[in-house]
């Protein structure tokens, strides 16, 4: 059942050959066997989920179920969630309970998912690693010594080991993307202003964007389906026609043109990443594709202008946590300004205030012009190569990452090579193109590789087909790591776990 | 450029983080790797071209001068570490 598309999930229930609930019930299963190992979840609540999926039987029953009714999905700990701890990550927000729900929630609400838990993440989604988040570092199921990638590095692995069969994750810098292709998944950012940003926590607003991962380009497409749409609580939301992004899926690829980037081919990059790529651009080739060189000559910028425009953004949007009106507060302080002080201090992590701090510095007085707004102007710089680019080419090919998971710590103590992880996923979040990761092979280790499509803005729709049709030709995608399967079955064997009676109530003892 | 110790706890005290001696040494190390990286950006001729903020350089939309949110009062001060009588509490600013 695990292997199962969102399509086939949702036509089982539609047939009642299964219940919403027993579907969440056999996720929350896999999840109490999986997930100590993975820590793919900051917080999970079986009564929660089995309500919501009763929910969502009642609407099928009723005749009134969308696409997705009664199928699960988990979400990234950065959306507030009505009822449901909403943590980024961080101690700050250890005990925070939003009072209200994000869009992107209610949207998923609306369409009768039940939600699955909250997944972990890099504190403030600040991290490709998943490393510096405050609930512990998540395991990449391909091989729990090495990290899944981050900062949606929770969602990318519970998708990896089949506990969800859909996330939420969101991006700044390749944070869907770059733990997808770590963890051998398909994950795709939206355009900017296309998913509200309304109840998610912000990191750098001018980039941020929410987008959904799940194992293939189809089940993204009907998540992305959900979650899309315009919301004037959101100032940057943009105004535009609903979309149906399945429309696509099947037409044929002939005549497509595929840029190829000849500074996403250079030095650094990984040979068995740069093998994979080469051999999926020759699968497309088959498809009727041609490849075009093009340049992005000032792509390279891309890390230093978001080392800039990021912290800026991220030390204004961090200057709301203060002890004051939610979350942390530190216990001893002598007036109200040690009090925000000890309570930051105390509250965020070593990679959260070394952001903050270059932020305060390159917005400080003197400072603005030589930082900030040559970042800003650098920016357009990138922009402009993407849209000569896209004069010549209907999407842009690439790797995602440059190499393939690192082991845990390898790069933790090390912030500059960390940061260079996000080379080639960078430059699509500062122009607010879209982007998306799908699996394209394995390395040496056995390790998930995953290649990057760029394509031109509104134009996911374009971007889906090309990576189902290369979906169809390939099966790279429905590939499941052995170990948590394993585990999965002794748990079974040992009857730990009771896959054979999914309508019993796992309790409370789920909860974290 | 590189960020002197005196920077480090300048910074941190706009940024209101409270840091320690220790802490401003190594944290000084660490921006500085950070800073260096920054650096590439400066020596990019930037003349005339506009900065760009928003992808789609879209105009802040304005809505309708009405009041549309209700109270929500209790609900979100249920979250709050110390609250009475509807006011959230913190140290005595005013002597």
């Amino acid at each position: 059942m695990f292997e199962l598309s969102l399509s086939q999930l949702a036509a089982r229930l539609a047939a009642r050959e299964c219940s919403s609930r027993e579907l969440a019930q056999q996720y929350l299963d896999r999840i109490a066997a999986l997930n100590p190992s993975i820590n793919a979840f900051i917080t999970l609540d079986a009564e929660k989920t089995l309500a919501e999926a009763a929910d969502a039987d009642a609407l099928i029953a009723a005749g009134t179920a969308g696409p997705l009714t009664g199928v699960p999905i988990a979400h990234k700990d950065i959306f507030c969630t009505d009822g449901w701890r909403t943590t980024c990550g961080s101690k700050m927000l250890h005990n925070f309970i939003a009072p209200y729900d994000a869009h992107v929630i209610q949207r998923f609400k609306a369409a009768g998912m039940p939600s699955l838990g909250k997944t972990n993440m890099d504190e403030f989604a600040m991290g490709s690693s998943n490393e510096t988040s405050y609930f512990g570092t998540v395991k990449n199921p391909w091989d729990t010594t090495r990290v899944p990638g981050g900062s949606s590095g929770g969602a990318a692995a519970c998708i990896a080991a089949r506990m969800a069969p859909a996330a939420t994750g969101t991006d700044t810098g390749g944070s869907i993307r770059q733990p997808a292709a770590f963890t051998g998944i398909t994950g795709l950012k939206p355009t900017y202003g296309l998913v509200s940003r309304y109840g998610m926590i912000a990191f750098a607003s001018s980039l941020d964007q929410a987008g959904p991962m799940a194992q293939s380009a189809e089940d993204c497409a009907l998540l992305l389906n959900v979650m899309t749409g315009f919301d004037p609580n959101d100032s940057t939301s943009l105004e535009r026609e609903k979309e149906d992004y399945t429309r696509d899926l099947n037409q044929p690829l002939a005549g497509l043109r595929v840029g190829l980037p000849k500074e996403f081919f250079a030095e650094g990059l990984n040979p068995d990443v740069a093998a994979a790529v080469e051999t999926a651009l020759g699968a497309l080739k088959k498809l009727g594709a041609t490849p075009v060189e093009i340049s992005l000559a000032n792509s390279r910028l891309g890390i230093p202008v978001y080392y800039v425009l990021a912290p800026a953004e991220a030390s204004s949007n961090l200057s709301r946590f203060d002890g004051v009106r939610y979350g942390y507060r530190a216990p001893e302080y002598s007036n109200l300004d040690d009090m925000y002080c000890k309570t930051r201090a105390q509250g965020f992590g070593d990679e959260v205030k070394r952001r903050i701090l270059i932020g305060a510095y390159v917005l400080s007085h003197g400072y603005y012009d030589a930082y900030y707004l040559q970042a800003q102007k650098i920016r357009r710089l990138i922009a402009h190569d993407f849209s000569e680019a896209f004069k010549v080419c209907d999407v842009i090919l690439g790797p995602t990452a440059p190499g393939t998971a690192f082991k845990l710590g390898e790069k933790s103590d090390d912030p500059v090579e960390m940061y260079l992880n996000d080379l080639y996923t960078i430059p699509a979040n500062l122009a607010g193109l879209p982007g998306m990761s799908l699996p394209c092979g394995f390395d040496a280790l056995g390790l998930p590789i995953g290649m990057q499509l760029v394509g031109d803005y509104f134009s996911e729709a374009k971007m889906l087909n090309v990576a189902h049709q290369y979906q169809q030709v390939t099966d790279w995608h429905s590939r499941m790591p052995r170990e948590p399967m394993a585990q999965y079955e002794k748990a079974l064997l040992e009857k730990t776990i009771n896959a054979d009676l999914p309508s019993k109530p796992l309790g409370g003892t789920l909860k974290i | 450029m590189s960020l002197s110790t005196d920077d480090v706890r300048r910074i941190a005290r706009l940024a209101r983080i409270e840091i320690s001696e220790v802490d401003a040494a190594a944290t000084q190390t660490r921006l500085n790797a950070i800073f260096k990286l920054i650096e590439a950006m400066q020596a990019v001729d930037t003349s005339g071209i506009a900065p760009m903020a928003h992808a789609q350089d879209v105009a802040q939309r304005l809505r309708a001068d009405v009041a549309t949110e209700t109270d929500h009062r209790d609900a979100y001060q249920a979250v709050a570490p110390a609250v009475e009588r509807g006011l959230y509490l913190v140290p005595r600013v005013i002597e």
